[in-house]
């Protein structure tokens, strides 16, 4: 089958889902093209923190980006719930890193001090807490906690609702998708692209590329170098507990359902997305070391999603200069970045050309970085 | 509802369910000992309260989690009685 | 970000203890007819084995409690010949040298086939070379209106109580649903002391079975015990209705009545419990787990794990046998149980593959007759459409996560949804503590339903450890230093 499109989207994730909705609010009308059922999808496997405290230390663009994300997340939140009538589960309250050694707290102060310096006076807001000020937050926190650190910035999502909200959104405002649609191949010529899957022969004059770990060999066909890989990180959930965690932490919350979620681990170990039951051990040692009561509490499940990294963890946002029309979008806050993406990479799309606060993140600083 | 129709040998032990002391075949799980004593709802669901009772038997279904001495989300159907054990329903969420 | 966690040294103590567990030759999963047989015939191989079942006393579901059974005079009367033949099996169990762990649950297998194991002393891990999955069957979900109320159970449920329990439902029983089984246990109670009301049939499917009687008669045991029960239940005055469809339960916070459609009428049953069955499927979480690869039976309208002749699964080491393997009741459960301790210790090289075949062609030649009489069973008492997926929204699909039919229609009719485990993560359907072991067929099949597919073409639910309900506290335990 043959169809055209005002664009195409590569990727059924929540990277690619915000993209694709922030076209169609702008009046496109894409196309969007997504594995099957089992996927490598980091969007249903993800810890879900809309998170700015700790981002990008020597990277003044990357903090700013994230902070803007998280500051837009709330209006994407409403907008999704007016159109489709899911709630997203969007919450900032604030959120804290926890501490269980003096080293960690250290190395911490490290982190937020320099972040203050590098951004605007005011914007950066977290502070480091003491032992004392964290019961306050979190009565439940052990004997083990030394400090840490609180950013009134920071919340949550849920990852599965607001990626389940974006396809709705997208449908309904005139977006195809396709799942089980893998792209076999792209043809490609300046603001020409085909892309073939299975099932359907797809034409359209912009394409965009957020396809996750996929990216790296669709970018070889577009003249995009992606060079991303995975990190595999595992995940445990508990069973649903009446409200005790008010505040989440970078590596424990609860969700809106009541379940404690554990994470996160990293560990490289290539397409292998099976459990290591060690680092199981060791998530639910730590966090029964951060919060003593879960000792007794029941695990669910457990499971192991694949991040998509870069070499130096930053996205990449990039416009084939060979093929213009041609964007790559990847990440490994896909749910941090999902306003941003959403609201603001959707129309540096339409419009053609990246905007100056994202060069910092155009792939050609690897190549830099191959010519040392 | 259930009654005991055939006598397995065996000791009898005495349990607290629902807050109530009862004899009960050491051959009981702790949900076939709620069966013989009470009626209806054994547990409420953490979602919306509904009332629900063991389903499988057989470990499969989870329908019979009970607070088993102060534990709360037993799987009842699997866990046999002991002596002096507390049984009670399931509210809901665990809390702690 | 640098990772906080240390995971690398935490990988090199786990590697360091797991060492210096307790490895055994043959581990079998599950104590029914499967597991059993499979643990007395490698022991008399002299393989080191160990079983592990989950239950206080060895059986599996249809031979459940059967040791304290066999010494009550009553027990033959109620419970049949079927049952009773399980004591011996039983007996052969305790005389072998296999070592027996009850009350423990594997809750994982990783990947080195070590079992991680939940039992009274908390948990432990143990090695094995070979590992047997004899984990059986569970009922198939009946999702129908009010079937998560209070006084709605299955028909095994009550079987179970009476097994192991002595204990039978008093006041006015109605039994609902279809397959062998729901007129056995019809029988069992009636033979108890309380005949149900009534026994309400769905429609069996003779023309969908027909090609396959032949075969069926010439299996004389399955159809001499079939007659027989319709026969003593009809003695003894229970009424049978059949043909009966759009059946529902009806109460608040209990089951009080339970509605159905016969012969074009609405007809209506006060009752104290409802028992509800439709045939037995396979249980793979722990397959499904390891990621042994499934393939969907269309006959028996269920998954189970791809098999080669050996009874091995698509994982390395691990073997699957008795109705964990595909719905074949429990005398073949048996037989196949035997057959795959041969082939564990041929994969081991305890016997050579000749000696595996000589033996193992007699136990084929026993299996034969029992495999003969499933198709037809099978298509007769094939489950209706409207009970594999519901056609009325407001039923409860997942009854963890209280998720209705109409809410997983509408995702597959609204957006695109490419399969289970994205619906898992839309609607939260299998994230429950069963862990979709009651929804899966259902959501399954409902989407299958409503695109028109074959539920194959769907697939089903990523399983991932722990199988079983753990705490915290327990997943962070170490193996233990034997
Ligand atoms: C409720 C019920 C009632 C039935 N009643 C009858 C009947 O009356 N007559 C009849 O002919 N057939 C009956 N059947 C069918 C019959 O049970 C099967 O044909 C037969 O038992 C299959 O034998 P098996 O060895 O494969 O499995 P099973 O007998 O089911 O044995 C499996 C064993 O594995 C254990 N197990 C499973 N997972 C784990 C784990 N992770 N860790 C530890 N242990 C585990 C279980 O506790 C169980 O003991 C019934 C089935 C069910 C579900
Ligand atoms: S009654 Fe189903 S798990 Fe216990």
């Amino acid at each position: 089958m043959k169809l055209t499109a005002d664009a195409i989207v590569i990727g059924g994730g929540l990277v690619a889902s915000a993209v694709a909705y922030g076209l169609t609010r702008l009046g496109l009308k894409p196309v969007m093209l997504d594995e099957g059922d089992v996927a490598y999808r980091a969007s249903r496997g993800n810890f879900a923190l809309v998170w700015t405290q700790s981002k990008g230390p020597g990277v003044p663009e990357y903090q700013q980006w994230s902070r803007l994300s998280s500051d837009k997340w709330s209006e994407l939140a409403a907008e999704l719930q007016s159109e489709t009538g899911v709630d997203c589960g969007h919450r900032r309250n604030g959120g804290i890193h926890v501490c269980l050694s003096e080293d960690e707290l250290a190395k911490r102060t490290q982190v937020v001090e320099q972040l203050r310096a590098e951004a605007p006076p005011g914007r950066y807001r977290a502070q480091m807490i003491s032992r004392a000020e964290m019961l306050k937050l979190l009565p439940a926190f052990g004997p083990d906690v030394v400090g840490g650190a609180y950013c009134p910035d920071d919340g949550t999502v849920n990852p599965l609702f607001s990626l389940r909200a974006l396809q709705r959104a997208f449908s309904a405002r005139g977006g195809r998708y396709f799942c089980d649609s893998r792209v076999s191949s792209i043809a490609a010529a300046p603001r020409a692209f085909t892309v073939e899957t299975a099932s359907r022969s797809i034409s359209a004059p912009r394409l965009v590329l957020a396809a996750g770990l996929g990216n790296k060999p669709l970018g070889e066909q577009v003249g995009l170098n992606v060079p991303v890989r995975p990190v595999r990180g595992q995940i445990i959930v508990t069973e649903r507990l009446k409200p005790v965690l008010e505040y989440p932490t970078t590596y424990i919350r609860q969700t809106v359902e009541g379940g404690i979620l554990i994470g996160e681990s990293r560990e490289e170990a290539g397409f292998d997305d099976t459990l290591n039951h060690t680092v199981s051990q060791t998530l639910a040692a730590r966090a029964i070391r951060t919060f003593p009561f879960l000792k007794q509490v029941g695990v669910v499940r457990t499971w192991a999603g694949l991040r998509v990294m870069s070499p130096d963890v930053y996205p990449i946002y990039e416009q084939s200069s060979a093929y213009p029309g041609a964007f790559v979008c990847t990440c490994h806050s896909g749910v941090t970045l999902g306003a941003a993406h959403a609201f603001e990479y959707a129309k540096a799309v339409v419009d053609g050309h990246l905007p100056e606060k994202l060069g910092r993140f155009s792939s050609r600083r690897f190549d830099v970085q191959a010519r040392h | 509802m259930f009654k005991r129709v055939i006598e397995f040998e065996g000791p009898v032990l005495g349990v607290v369910i629902n807050g109530r002391e009862c004899s009960v075949p050491a051959s009981f799980t702790a949900a076939a000992a709620m069966l013989a004593s009470e009626d209806g709802a054994t547990r409420e669901t953490p979602i919306s309260g509904a009332p629900r009772a063991p389903y499988c038997m057989m470990g499969v279904c989870f329908e019979c989690l009970l607070e088993i001495d102060g534990v709360p989300n037993q799987q009842g159907c699997l866990v046999p009685v002991a002596a002096g054990m507390r049984i009670n329903r399931q509210r809901g969420a665990r809390t702690v | 970000m640098a990772s906080i966690l240390g995971i690398f040294c935490a990988a090199n103590f786990g590697l360091r203890t797991l060492l210096t567990m307790d490895t055994f030759e043959l581990a079998i999963v599950g104590a029914g007819p499967a597991g059993l047989a499979a643990g007395v015939t490698a022991a008399a191989l002299g393989l080191r084995t160990v079983l592990v079942d989950e239950q206080p006393a060895p059986g599996g579901q249809i031979y459940r409690g059967i040791e304290a059974a066999s010494r009550h005079p009553d027990s033959a009367r109620v419970f049949g010949e079927d049952y009773m033949a399980g004591a011996d099996l039983v007996r052969q169990f305790r005389a072998s040298a296999v070592k027996y762990l009850p009350l423990s649950q594997v809750w994982q297998i990783d990947r080195d086939r070590n079992l991680w194991i939940r039992g009274a002393n908390g948990v432990t891990a143990i090695g094995a070379r070979q590992v047997l999955l004899a984990t059986g069957a569970m009922e198939r979900p009946v999702p129908i209106p009010g079937w998560t109320l209070p006084g709605v159970m299955t028909c095994g449920a009550a079987q179970t109580l009476l097994k192991s329990a002595g204990l039978a439902p008093s006041g006015r029983i109605v039994l609902a649903g279809g397959g062998p089984l729901l007129l056995l246990i019809a029988a069992q109670l009636m033979r108890a002391g309380n005949p149900p009301a009534a026994i309400l049939q769905t429609s069996t499917n003779l023309r969908r079975a027909i090609a396959h009687l032949p075969r069926f008669v010439s299996s004389p045991s399955y159809v001499r015990k079939g007659l027989g029960l319709v026969a003593e239940l009809r003695r003894a005055g229970v009424r049978i209705e059949r043909g009966v469809g759009d059946i529902r339960i009806l109460g608040e916070t209990r089951a009080e009545a339970v509605e159905y459609i016969r012969a074009g009428t609405r007809r209506r049953e006060q009752v104290d419990l409802v028992l509800l069955h439709h045939g037995v499927v396979p249980n793979t979480n722990l397959a499904l787990s390891l990621r042994c690869e499934h393939e969907w039976n269309d006959a028996q309208h269920a998954f189970q794990p791809r098999t080669h002749a050996g009874l091995g699964s698509s994982v390395e080491g691990v073997l699957v046998a008795g109705d964990c393997a595909g719905i074949g009741g429990a005398k073949a459960a048996e037989l196949r149980g035997r057959i795959a301790a041969y082939n564990a210790a041929t994969n081991i090289e305890r016997i050579s593959t000749d000696a595996r075949d000589r033996q193992c062609a007699p136990i084929q030649r026993e299996l034969r007759p029992h495999l003969r009489a499933r198709p037809f069973l099978d298509a007769y008492f094939e489950p209706p459409r409207d009970l594999l997926a519901p056609v009325e929204d407001d039923v409860v699909v997942c009854r963890c996560e209280e998720v209705r039919a109409g809410e997983i229609r509408r995702i597959v009719t609204e957006q695109s949804c490419p399969g289970p485990n994205q619906m898992k993560a839309f609607v939260r359907t299998g994230m429950g503590p069963c862990q979709g072991r009651l929804c899966g067929l259902t959501v399954v099949e409902l989407m299958a339903q409503t695109r028109g597919v074959s539920p194959g073409e769907i697939g089903y639910y990523r399983i991932r450890p722990p199988i079983k309900p753990i705490a915290l506290g327990e997943l962070a335990t170490r193996a233990q230093e034997k």
